[in-house]
């Protein structure tokens, strides 16, 4: 079961999960930790700290999880074992 | 001319033709708005509009339910699995979106400014969680409910069982809630005793996932989608525009904030709509707690993964995870804005000079909704049912001259659905968030009526009783068990629940500490073992429910006896998960450290769910 090509499979699809995992921890809580900094800065009337948590992060979400729908299906497909 | 569009709802000329299908359906529904707003301006009574729009729709949904219906096994319980990314993802928005997120959402963030966010922000990541961790190995596994897998993986019905009451106590309390809701849209706007409206609402729930069970439910729920985003839209783009000039809402309230926290200084309100970690006793801890709970909950909520249980492929479920999420986000990044506008138009409301002689002409709607319900509106303390009422609580409280911005107390659950009479809009856009609350309610209540009633007919009758049951006695017994709970929950939500409504919360906390861990841990750690992953979610589980009913009520079951348990470390029993979560993780892994590594059968099982390519492992005849 465990070829060598599984398992470089494996590590790939690991590595982009951690890849993800990083990028969720960083905009669902570090961002927000420094959020009374960020409200200084004011863009068309959204202080940056409230604007992250009502928007920024969220377009954040949304983007990733697209690219890693691209990403984990070329690592398949690499790999030959994307379905048919 | 609504329900013609949907005419042709059945069989593969309909999946081959869903984009056509559902434009039209797009386009009939918003013919039919605007034909609303022509008959509301001709001058036809509130009340009938009110009843167009909630008939209009339900009557589509049970055409849908109605074409959809099924008798084989396969496509009762995925659909088929013949259900392409988009439109999974539009369905798992409405089953996502429920009563709660479309009528409650906006309201929290109107009263609880930047710590409501935490909702926000907990109920959107989830699904990263959602998409890198569980959803396309529970595809590629081939399930047909969570239990399944647990199951498989833990072998046996142990594990199935322990699973099948974390899914009941989490959906439950939660699909009671949805009945709730809608009862009181149909006993607001129909004007509909709530005791009746409770069941009028059962019917249309039961309509489409008793005759059809997943494959009704998803075709269902993509029409409910649509009319819900629609009706949540509109409001926000007609405040933005009149407030603005503007019709982008998401784009323009960066000015309704600046306006808000000026209003605010000048009535000195403190802490301020954009303060963090002050309000409703967030502090910084329960604010990155919750949104932890919300999110890892998310990602266990059985009746969200059995969404992806109906894709085509393991491919096609990563994908519909990121379409999900972007139908979601289209509501949630509207609903701060949605709060803003709503909260600047109530502050110019105020300081515009509000006084118990004139509230009855400026802000007629505030004695409407205290009238239909106490707890909605509250001036000086008292509900707030007349002028005169108002002028009494006032006095008594020593409030004189101008209310104060502090003196009007609403409920969170009003302010949607109230929002369209505050800024003077017509009463056609009153029906169109009535119809859209119903839509989000009813979604998401046939999606969690289905996952209890799957697990009690396929995990327990069939799994667990008769394994040598016939597939049409399986359907029978699943479409009773159906109404039997659904029934149920109807009563359940008939005697006014108030505290299952606050449990609502805890669904999230329960599906994140009984499930999570077993779940992540089946699939990326082969070492997970039936004795670990058995021992864990008893823990985790346990502990939850410990702290949620210890805080909440005490060990005598009994609300305000004296004896509920002191908050261990201040931590909200909205979070209760944060002691569940960590230590079912570590019970799981250091029992299963300490017992026998799984089989290398089972290591070879697991081998296989992580890679797409190859069969489905739990195959079974769907005729």
């Amino acid at each position: 079961m465990a070829t060598p090509d599984r398992l470089s499979y494996w590590n790939k699809t690991r590595s982009l999960m951690f890849v993800m995992l990083g990028l969720w921890f960083f905009f669902s809580f570090v961002i927000h930790i420094f959020v009374n900094g960020l409200n200084n800065i004011v863009i068309l009337g959204f202080p940056l700290g409230f604007y992250m948590a009502a928007q920024g992060s969220l377009i954040a979400f949304v983007i990733m999880l697209f690219w890693f729908a691209r990403k984990q299906n070329a690592i398949d497909e690499e790999h030959g074992v994307a379905e048919d | 001319m609504v329900t013609t569009t949907t005419g042709t709802g059945a069989g593969d000329s309909f999946t081959s033709n869903l984009g056509r299908v559902y434009m039209m359906y797009t386009g009939g529904f918003i013919v039919f708005i605007i034909l609303m707003a022509i008959l509301n301006a001709m001058g036809v009574p509130n009340r009938v509009i009110g009843y167009m729009f909630m008939g209009f729709t339900i009557l589509i949904y049970a055409v849908i339910g109605i074409m959809s219906r099924t008798m084989q096994v396969g496509e009762y319980y995925v659909a088929g699995r013949r259900v392409p990314a988009l439109y999974n993802g539009m369905a798992t928005g409405a089953d996502w979106m429920s009563g709660a997120s479309f009528v409650g959402m906006a309201g929290t963030l109107y009263l609880l400014g930047y710590d409501g966010l935490a909702y926000v922000l907990g109920w959107t990541g989830g699904y990263v969680l959602v998409a890198i961790l569980v959803a396309p190995y529970l595809r590629k596994f081939g399930a047909y409910t969570v239990p399944d897998f647990l199951s498989a993986r833990y072998g046996g019905n142990v594990a199935r069982f322990i699973g099948i009451i974390v899914l009941f106590s989490c959906s439950f309390t939660y699909v009671v809630a949805q009945i709730y809701a809608t009862g009181i849209i149909a006993s607001r706007f129909l004007g509909l005793d709530f005791n009746v409206a409770v069941y009028v609402g059962l019917a249309g729930i039961l309509v489409c996932s008793m005759l059809g069970g997943m494959r009704a439910v998803t075709w269902t729920q993509v029409a409910q989608y649509i009319v819900l985003i629609i009706a949540y839209l509109i409001p926000a783009i007609w405040m933005s525009t009149a407030k603005t000039g503007i019709p982008i809402p998401q784009l323009m309230y960066g000015s309704a904030l600046q306006n808000i926290s000026v209003l605010e200084a000048a009535q000195s309100i403190s802490p301020g709509h954009i303060t963090p970690f002050a309000h409703g006793g967030f502090d910084a801890t329960n604010y990155f707690l919750l949104i932890v709970c919300l999110m890892v909950g998310t990602a266990s909520l059985p009746h969200v993964l059995m969404r992806y249980f109906t894709t085509p492929s393991v491919r096609e479920a990563r994908l519909s995870v990121a379409w999900s999420l972007l139908f979601i986000f289209i509501l949630y990044f509207t609903a701060p804005a949605y709060a803003a506008f709503a909260k600047w138009t109530m502050l110019d409301l105020v300081s515009s000079g509000l006084t118990p002689d004139n509230i009855a002409d400026k802000a007629g709607w505030l004695m409407n909704w205290a009238a239909a319900d106490g707890t909605m509106v509250q001036i000086c303390g008292q509900a707030a049912v007349d002028a005169a009422a108002i002028a009494a609580a006032c006095q008594e409280a020593g409030v004189t001259g101008n209310l104060a911005f502090s003196d009007i107390t609403l409920n969170a659950d009003m302010i949607v659905l109230a929002t369209p009479e505050m800024a003077g809009m017509p009463y056609f856009i009153s029906g169109l968030v009535a119809a859209g609350g119903l839509a989000a309610a009813l979604s998401t209540a046939d999606g969690l009526l289905l996952a209890i009633a799957n697990a009690l007919s396929h995990d327990i009758y069939y799994k667990m009783i008769d394994q040598n049951a016939p597939t049409s006695r399986r359907l029978v017994v699943s479409r009773v068990l159906l109404v039997i709970v659904a029934a149920l929950a109807a009563y359940t939500a008939s005697t006014r629940p108030s505290d299952i409504l606050s449990m609502v919360a805890w669904a999230f906390s329960l599906a994140a500490a009984g499930l999570f861990p077993a779940l992540v841990l089946g699939v990326w750690w082969k070492r997970t073992n039936a004795a670990g992953a058995i021992a864990g979610m008893i823990a985790g589980f346990g502990i939850t429910v410990l702290y949620l009913v210890g805080t909440q009520y005490g060990l005598d079951l009994a609300k305000d006896t004296g004896d509920e348990w002191a908050l261990w470390w201040g931590v909200k029993n909205v979070s209760a998960a944060a002691f569940g979560l960590p230590i079912g993780f570590a019970v799981m892994i250091v029992v299963s450290l300490l017992t026998r590594a799984p089989s290398q059968e089972m290591q070879d099982f697991i081998d296989d769910i992580r890679v797409p390519r190859g069969r489905t492992i739990m195959e079974e005849k769907t005729v």
